[in-house]
């Protein structure tokens, strides 16, 4: 098969085999890495736009990296220092980006379905950086590359999803995206964070974390998003702790190599603990790095070719 | 070119890179995929019964190094890249099937550089068809085949097609 695809906008549309090509070209950029110089020439010539209207540290720069090192040219654009400032709308803003001849926007906004507007819109590639609590494809992308990295597959393994599963971008693209690959995804977390009619996604809902860890293989703990709080979904930090923190003595009752994972930035002491002992197997700085290499594959298959 | 002459033809060549180079010691072998890598191993396994000296060998993929990536409607396989050793003022002798226009070996040797400055590059071909498109020259030739543009030449190994041999045929 090949990738055919002009944007990608979120696992909820791809296939099983097309997520398969996309970790397969991935691992090809490992190795790319580790060189004395970490730069290939694939993209040269290629511009890229990170149009990123809500905050972000981490996928910014991973994607940043990710152009420049297959030596794409990278614009970034926050709408603190521009003219959406002065009121220019978001059509006209990437029209006018568009005018000076670019070839892909990341885009991140906090409304969903922004990207598959403009990817509606606009003969370029557009990626999905994440759209409102929507779908953070890359992300989902990165966290099955390191599974299947960590334990050679995905079929069959149990992986629970923990926390904030309705403000979740990253739940709905990994839960969407491990379905595909045929994992048994349960989710956890407190009744006010969880989505009425979640079930229907093709998952297991568990209102204790005791009995929703029992026999998983994988965990992926979510960031609890301390301006929710405010809208009282949960009454404090500390009662939030005590059910869905995972602790050392809530990691007693799993399996000694259960995968540890977090999409950052951890908030430690409450989604994990300050101190996690050195044999558990955590896998967040695995999921930084692969971050890399999943966005280096994405935009290569966007545009390293004619179309 | 059967079985025979490939084992023969190799044999030369291993001998003639032993002549020209004197010491084998700096030499690193590298194999551009994918028949590149299996012929790269074999002409190890034939230095090496002739100095007793095992030469690292590595692979080397030229996708993410091609001129034509954003011209071409597909997306090439792309196959390992496994350099293990610091090739830093080392001799690279680059091994590959088939020399044509000469744009894989543009692409391998800018492919190198980014993994250190070698203090020599030599290119050893098993067949040189002519045809070239960039001022590239082979320093060892197995065997010289003058062809139309017309043609392909397939060539095919044991290691990964079940035989050795080499074949002219038509374009479709």
């Amino acid at each position: 098969m090949d990738f055919e695809r002009k944007d990608l906008l979120g696992l909820e549309e791809l296939t099983e085999e097309e997520i398969f090509f996309i970790l397969d070209t991935a691992k090809s950029f490992r190795e790319v890495l580790d060189r004395p110089i970490k730069k290939i020439p694939t993209l040269r010539g290629k511009t890229v736009v990170n149009l990123f209207f809500e905050a972000s540290t981490r996928t910014r720069m991973s994607f940043e990296l990710a152009e420049k090192r297959l030596n794409a040219d990278v614009l970034n654009f926050s709408p603190s220092n521009s003219s959406v400032l002065k009121g220019e709308s978001l059509q006209d803003t990437v029209k006018n980006i568009l005018a000076m001849k670019v070839d892909c926007f990341v885009v991140r906004h906090s409304t969903p379905g922004t990207p598959h507007l403009l990817a509606k819109e606009l003969p370029v590639s557009i990626i999905n950086a994440g759209d409102g609590a929507h779908e953070h494809p890359t992300q989902a992308l990165l966290d099955l590359y390191t599974i299947r990295e960590a334990r050679g597959r995905i079929e069959g393994l149990k992986v629970l999803i923990v926390g904030d599963i309705a403000h979740s971008r990253v739940a709905r693209s990994n839960i969407w995206g491990l379905n595909k690959l045929r994992a048994k995804v349960r989710v956890c977390g407190p009744s006010t964070l969880m989505p009425s009619m979640i079930e229907k996604m093709g998952v297991k809902v568990f209102f204790s974390l005791e009995e929703a860890l029992r026999e998983v293989d994988v965990v992926m703990m979510l960031r609890i998003q301390k301006e929710r709080q405010n809208k009282g979904l949960f009454s404090s930090i500390g009662e939030y702790r005590d059910f869905f923190s995972l602790t050392e003595e809530r990691l007693k009752l799993v399996k000694e190599d259960i995968l540890i994972m977090h999409p950052g930035p951890v908030n430690w002491g409450v989604e994990l603990p300050f101190r996690m002992s050195e044999n558990r197997k955590s896998v967040i700085l695995n999921q930084v790095t692969n971050g890399i290499i999943i966005r280096m594959a994405i935009l290569y298959l966007l545009l390293g070719r004619s179309r | 070119m059967d079985e025979k002459d490939i084992a023969r033809v190799l044999s030369r060549l291993a001998h003639e890179i032993i002549e020209k180079n004197k010491e084998v010691d700096d030499l690193i072998l590298v194999g551009i995929q994918r028949r590149g890598v299996p012929l790269a191993e074999r002409i190890s396994k034939l230095i090496k019964e002739i100095k007793g000296k095992e030469l690292p060998t590595g692979s080397l993929d030229i996708t993410f190094y091609r001129d034509d990536l954003t011209r071409i409607g597909y997306h090439p396989i792309i196959r390992d890249t496994n350099i293990l050793v610091p090739i830093d003022d080392k001799k690279i002798i680059l091994v590959d099937d088939v020399l044509y226009t000469g744009r894989t070996v543009r692409a391998s040797l800018d492919a190198l550089l980014d993994f250190g400055r070698p203090q020599k590059i030599e290119l050893v071909v098993l067949i040189d068809r002519g045809h070239r498109e960039l001022p590239i020259h082979p320093d060892y030739v197995g065997k010289n085949i003058p062809t139309s543009l017309e043609e392909m030449v397939e060539v095919r190994v044991k290691e990964l097609d079940g035989r050795d041999e080499v074949l002219i045929l038509k374009k479709e």
